[in-house]
């Protein structure tokens, strides 16, 4: 049954053949979209009719790649920066939280850890919503008493890096204080001892020792925001951000362009997860 | 009082005041006024008053409440459906697999979730739609003659579901199966014990803490999807998410899809609870 028991053959091969099904089913959908990105027909479906690179390069006017879609790239970019705001914002915070949670002791630990967690269980639609709500509430409060127009409690671009920080600081804290807990807290002692305040002993050793997790909280916060959907759709302005772009596109027909975008996507988060797992062997090497 | 009136340091308070801000303002604060919102309605005179009318609502319209029911018989049947296979998948890799392609297996299991959930369900639409791949396939091979439209069916909605989820159920199933003594298992078989009697006497008690974050974490992901659903269950999918959307941005009926959203979060917490207290553990260890 494990590796250490002899197995008897029917085991091992039905299991081999029941895992390789699997697989199939994961990388399936990816496959096909990744192949039709290349097929020379204005619709993403089979038969082939030979290989192109227009979903990528053309700008005629019937067929336009996505380096010269102008609605795509913008929806790229506004991705990208949405992604960069999140990142600094959760990585900054998080890392207050996972000192909090680690290091210090306060009335009402228990209860702030559990709200901290809660972001994991509130389905993503709800968060939209409540934040959605709670910014109109604001901006009108604003509006009535100090006749102020808020553009930040309006559905847009800022709102959007809001909703998504709100939940994923969640994952960056449990990612850093996870690092937090293998701190040799001798360490700190020795520097106090030789004088150092616990603000240069913060910086100069505790936040060395956390740069991994710091870096894969980076990453792991990019990539989340930059693929989030449910609480984006409803914090989004007039300035989509890719999913939600695509979304609009994929409901009203599809043209090989989702493709292509979708095979760059691919291609982008490999090559950002290739580097980000080199860069944390070598940190844990160094 | 020993640790409250202790004078805290600077750092203390730098470190508390984000987090403050960010749990205070962007959770606490809004959930509250998503239960204020929900209980206030538009009376006669076009004021809004407190009022239940919303949840009143909810139970008088049939399509909203079968939508409800629906909605969370469908995540449990997606959460045991996605056990039933994340459960061998997760044994072959920790526990049958060559150690060397462990790692592999790992990292090939993570991929497809790293990319957005729009385009994975854009390819099962290529896949399966009347004019999809698989149509053409069976079509070429003279299995049907005219095309199935695959999409846009229930058990379609929920296989997309499954697929969408099925990582955060394969992930604590593996590491909660590499803690198992393989010593264990030899000593199951042993003492005569065949597969079916250890999977149920050994592996499934010791896997039992994976078992529960996985089935929380995709129950809670099902229930909250509105992408699979929308797009692969088409029209008919009705989905509960989908009525919240609707309220919101298309009838403009913030106080109404606020109770929506209300009831939706009150189910998950519910069930969450329950399963936490069914097998005996707390949030903070089922997720961290």
């Amino acid at each position: 049954m494990i590796r250490s028991l002899p197995n008897p053959r029917w085991y091992k091969s039905g299991y081999s053949i029941f895992v390789a099904c699997f697989f199939i089913f994961l990388f399936a959908p990816l496959l096909v979209t990744c192949v039709l990105a290349f097929n020379n027909s204005n619709f993403p479906s089979l038969p082939w009719y030979g290989a192109t690179l227009d979903w990528f390069f053309a700008n005629t006017p019937d067929r336009v790649g996505i380096f010269h879609d102008a609605n795509n790239l913008r929806s790229i970019m506004t991705s990208i920066q949405t992604a960069f705001f999140v990142s600094i914002l959760s990585v900054t915070v998080g890392t207050c939280a996972a000192f909090l949670f680690e290091q210090e002791d306060f009335r009402f630990k228990q209860q702030l850890y559990f709200i901290m967690l809660a972001p994991l269980v509130i389905p993503g639609v709800i968060l939209g919503i409540s934040l959605l709500l709670a910014s109109n509430t604001a901006g009108m409060y604003f509006e009535d008493s100090f006749g102020l127009d808020v553009p930040l409690f309006r559905p847009g671009f800022w709102l959007v890096v809001v909703g998504q920080f709100s939940f994923i600081t969640t994952f960056v804290t449990l990612l850093i204080s996870a690092r937090l807990k293998k701190f040799d807290r001798t360490l700190e002692e020795a520097a106090l001892n030789l004088g150092a305040t616990r603000f240069e002993v913060i910086w100069h050793i505790t936040l060395r020792f956390l740069r991994p997790a710091i870096v894969s909280g980076l990453a792991v916060s990019f990539l989340m925001s930059f693929e989030n959907f449910n609480t984006t759709l409803f914090l989004v302005g007039s300035e989509p951000t890719l999913p939600i772009n695509l979304y609009l596109q994929v409901r009203d027909g599809s043209t090989p362009v989702i493709n292509a975008i979708s095979l760059l996507l691919m291609l982008g988060t490999s090559v950002f997860i290739a580097i980000n797992l080199l860069a944390s062997k070598k940190s844990a090497e160094s | 009082m020993t640790a409250f009136t202790k004078k805290k340091s600077l750092l203390f308070w730098l470190f508390l005041a984000p987090v403050i801000g960010w749990l205070g303002l962007l959770i606490i604060i809004p959930h509250i006024d998503l239960l204020i919102m929900s209980l206030k309605a538009e009376n006669d005179m076009g004021d809004l008053v407190w009022s239940t009318a919303n949840y009143m609502e909810f139970f008088r319209e049939p399509i909203y409440w079968v939508t409800f029911v629906r909605t969370a018989l469908y995540s449990v049947i997606t959460t045991v459906v996605t056990l039933m296979i994340s459960f061998p998948i997760a044994f072959y890799i920790a526990k049958v697999a060559s150690n060397k392609l462990r790692g592999a297996y790992v990292i090939l299991l993570l991929l497809p979730f790293w990319v957005s959930e729009l385009v994975r369900v854009y390819g099962w639409m290529i896949l399966l739609r009347e004019s999809g791949v698989l149509n053409f396939f069976l079509l070429k091979l003279g299995i049907i003659t005219t095309p199935i439209e695959m999409l846009y069916n229930d058990a379609t909605m929920i296989m997309g579901l499954v697929y969408s989820s099925m990582l955060f159920m394969v992930v604590p199933l593996i590491s909660v199966m590499e803690s198992l003594d393989d010593s264990l298992v030899e000593a199951s078989f042993d003492l005569g014990g065949g597969v079916i009697s250890t999977t149920w006497n050994i592996i499934i008690p010791h896997a039992k803490p994976g078992i529960t974050s996985g089935c929380i974490v995709v129950f809670m992901l099902s229930l909250g999807n509105y992408l699979t659903p929308n797009l692969m269950g088409g029209k008919n999918s009705l989905w509960f998410t989908e009525q919240i959307y609707n309220q919101f941005i298309a009838s403009f009926n913030w106080n109404q899809g606020a109770a929506f959203g209300f009831l939706l979060l009150l189910l998950s917490s519910l069930i969450i609870w329950f399963g936490l207290k069914v097998t005996k553990q707390t949030l903070g260890k089922v997720v961290a």
